[in-house]
C-alpha cells in the first residue's frame, strides 16, 4: 500500500501510544479544540513557569491517527521550550503541514516534527494535524476553545 | 445510443454496460481504477445529462416564461417538460404539484417556512426520527424556536429500525406535522413510511417525506404512499447540483405562504398589495436554475430508462454482498442492520478512525465518505464520533465490493504495527 508517506510507522505508533495523554490538574492554561466536520476533540493543558518556560504540556481527547500523533509529538516537542519558541514552532508546524515550509530548504526548529511533512499532500487532513496546535496556541492566548472551522 | 438501451431484462441490469455512460468512472485515482462508493453523498453523472446541459447552454440558452422570442419559448417548453417528467417519476397526479427547489434542504425549508410558520404555533409538536440528517432536523428546530413549538423524536433500536410503538404514543392533538426520512443516509434503513403516514393521517397530521436517499434508488409513488410532501435532490439522482424537487398535495400547497418573494411568483404587484401566482410558480421566485432543471429531466429519463425496480433489485444484491464481505473481516462493525435497507453500509473498524480508513482507501482508488454524514445525533445514538460509509449505485460492480473488502483488510494490516 502506497500510504507509508502519510502513515509512517512512528505516526501509527504514537497514535496508539500517545505521550502525555493525561489531564493536568489546575492547569495554568487549557483549551479544547474541535473539528466539527469529523468530530475530533482534543483538550490541551499547559503549565508555564515564572521564566515563561512551558514546564508541562499534556492532552486528552479522541481523533484520527494523524491528530493523535500530532498532539503527542507536540507535547514532547514543547516541554521545556519558552513561550515564544512554542509560538514559533506553532507557526512553523502550521506552514509545514500546509506545504508552505520546505524543511530541506528553509531553516526551522521542527526536529522530528518533520515526519508530518507529507500531510501537505493530503489537504483534507491538514486540519487533523493542526487541531492540537490550534488548541495550544489558543490556550496560551487565554482562549478556552479552538476550532478548525 | 446509451448503454441503458442494451439492458438484459427488465428485472435486472447490465452494470458493466451502464458504466460506459459515466465518464468519471473511466478515470484512475492514485494509480488505481476509481471505485466510487460515495453515491449517497452525490452520484456520478451520465454523458446524456452532461450533453443535455451543454446543448442547452450552447444552442438553446434563454430564460423561461417571461420573454416572447422563440428561444425563450423553447426553454420554457424544456423546463416545463421536466416538470412533467418529475410528475411521472413520482406518479404525482398533477404537474402543478411539482415545485423546483435548490435541493432537498431547500424543499424542507420551504415547507417549514410556508406551512410551518403559518400553521404551527406555541405548544404544538413536530415529530421527526432519531435517524434524520441535519437537513430534516435544523429547519424544524428553527421553527420550534421561533414559534414556541416542540420537536419530538421517534427513537431507533440497535439495528437502526424506528420504534413504531413509541411513535404511536407521540401522536396527539398537539402534533402538527411529521417529517421523516424515507431512507437514513447514515444507516441505510428504509423506514416504514407507509405505516408512519397512515398513523399520522389517522390523527389528521400531514407528513413530509425526505426522499433524498430513496428517489434515485427505488420506485417512489407519492399517491400510493399518500404522503403530503415529498422532497429529493437532483444531484443524488444522476442530475446536476443546485436543483431539487418538492411534491405537495394541492390543498396544502394552495394554503401555504410563498417562500421567497419576487420574479415569477407574483400574479399582480402594486405598491399596496401583491397577489401570488398559481401553483407551481407561487413557490418559484426569481430566474430558476433552467439548465439544471433541464439536466434533471435528462437524468430522470435516464433512470426511468433503466427502471427503478431493476435498480433497487441490483443494488440490493450489492448490499447483501457488501454486508457479507465486511462482516467477515475481524474488527469491522456495521452500524445499521435493519431488515429493510438501501445499499448503504456504514461501518467502523476497531482501533482505526474513519478518517484514516477514508484516506487509506483513497490510496487504493476507493472513494467512500468518512465522518458524521451530517447526522450527528445518529452517531451519538450508536456511540461513535463518525463512521466510514460505502454507498452504492447501479453503476457499481461486485468486483468493486470485493476491492473494498481487500482494501479494508490492507488498512487493518497497516495499523497492525
Amino acid at each position: 500500500m502506497s500510504n507509508t508517506s502519510l502513515y509512517g510507522e512512528q505516526i501509527i505508533y504514537l497514535s496508539k501510544h500517545p505521550k502525555n495523554f493525561r489531564p493536568i490538574e489546575n492547569a495554568h492554561y487549557l483549551c479544547e479544540g474541535a473539528n466539527p466536520l469529523c468530530g475530533d476533540r482534543v483538550t490541551v493543558y499547559v503549565n508555564v513557569g515564572a521564566d515563561d518556560t512551558l514546564e508541562d504540556v499534556a492532552f486528552q481527547g479522541s481523533g484520527c491517527a494523524i491528530c493523535m500523533a500530532s498532539a503527542s509529538m507536540m507535547t514532547t516537542s514543547l516541554k521545556g521550550k519558552k513561550r515564544a519558541e512554542a509560538e514559533q514552532l506553532f507557526d512553523e508546524f502550521h506552514r509545514l503541514v500546509k506545504g508552505e515550509l520546505d524543511p530541506q530548504r528553509e531553516a526551522h526548529h521542527l526536529g522530528k516534527l518533520t515526519m508530518f511533512e507529507n500531510v501537505s499532500h493530503y489537504p483534507v487532513r491538514v486540519k487533523c494535524a493542526s487541531l492540537p496546535w490550534h488548541a495550544l496556541h489558543n490556550a496560551l492566548n487565554h482562549q478556552s476553545a479552538a476550532s478548525t472551522e | 445510443m446509451t448503454a441503458q438501451a442494451v439492458l438484459a431484462t427488465p428485472a435486472t441490469l447490465d452494470a458493466v454496460a451502464l458504466r460506459s455512460d459515466f465518464p468519471t468512472l473511466r478515470r484512475t485515482i492514485n494509480g488505481h481504477p476509481l471505485v466510487y462508493l460515495d453515491s449517497a453523498a452525490t452520484s456520478q453523472k451520465p454523458q446524456v445529462v452532461i450533453d443535455r446541459m451543454n446543448q442547452f447552454y450552447a444552442e438553446e440558452y434563454s430564460t423561461v416564461r417571461r420573454s416572447i422570442h422563440l428561444l425563450s419559448a423553447k426553454a420554457t417548453q424544456a423546463y416545463e417538460g421536466t416538470r412533467r417528467t418529475v410528475a411521472q417519476f413520482l406518479n404525482a397526479p398533477e404537474t402543478r404539484q411539482i415545485i423546483f427547489t435548490k435541493g432537498t434542504t431547500e424543499g424542507i425549508n420551504l415547507v417549514a417556512h410556508g406551512y410551518g410558520r403559518k400553521f404551527i404555533g406555541a405548544g404544538d409538536e413536530i415529530i421527526i426520527s432519531a435517524t434524520e440528517h441535519h437537513a430534516n432536523i435544523v429547519p424544524w428546530q428553527m421553527l420550534c424556536e421561533e414559534k414556541g413549538a416542540h420537536l419530538r423524536v421517534i427513537p431507533v433500536d440497535d439495528r437502526g429500525e424506528l420504534i413504531l410503538e413509541a411513535y404511536e404514543q407521540m401522536l396527539t392533538e398537539r402534533t402538527k406535522l411529521v417529517a421523516i426520512g424515507h431512507i437514513s443516509n447514515a444507516l441505510g434503513t428504509i423506514h416504514p413510511v407507509e405505516d408512519i403516514i397512515r398513523l399520522a393521517h389517522a390523527h389528521g397530521v400531514p407528513v413530509l417525506v425526505d426522499g433524498a436517499q430513496a428517489a434515485p434508488h427505488m420506485p417512489v409513488d407519492v399517491q400510493a404512499l399518500d404522503c403530503d410532501f415529498y422532497v429529493f435532490s437532483g444531484h443524488k439522482a444522476c442530475g446536476p447540483t443546485g436543483i431539487g424537487v418538492l411534491y405537495g398535495k394541492v390543498e396544502l400547497l394552495e394554503r401555504m405562504n410563498p417562500f421567497l418573494g419576487g420574479g415569477d411568483m407574483i400574479e399582480t404587484v402594486t405598491f399596496e398589495k401583491t397577489t401570488y401566482a398559481p401553483l407551481p410558480h407561487k413557490f418559484e421566485a426569481g430566474t430558476p436554475a433552467i439548465a439544471e432543471v433541464i439536466g434533471l429531466g435528462a437524468a430522470l429519463d435516464y433512470l426511468r430508462g433503466i427502471g427503478l425496480e431493476a435498480i433497487a433489485t441490483y443494488e440490493h444484491q450489492l448490499l447483501e454482498q457488501a454486508t457479507a464481505r465486511l462482516s467477515s473481516i475481524p474488527g469491522v462493525r456495521i452500524i445499521g442492520t435493519a431488515q429493510r435497507k438501501a445499499a448503504i453500509v456504514s461501518f467502523t473498524v476497531d482501533g482505526i478512525h474513519p478518517h484514516d480508513i477514508g484516506t487509506l482507501l483513497d490510496q487504493e482508488g476507493i472513494a467512500i465518505r468518512a465522518g458524521h454524514h451530517c447526522a450527528q445525533p445518529v452517531m451519538a445514538r450508536y456511540g461513535v464520533p463518525a463512521t466510514a460509509r460505502a454507498s452504492f449505485a447501479f453503476y457499481n460492480l461486485p468486483s468493486e465490493v470485493e476491492a473494498l473488502g481487500v482494501a479494508i483488510e490492507k488498512t487493518i494490516a497497516v495499523f497492525a504495527l
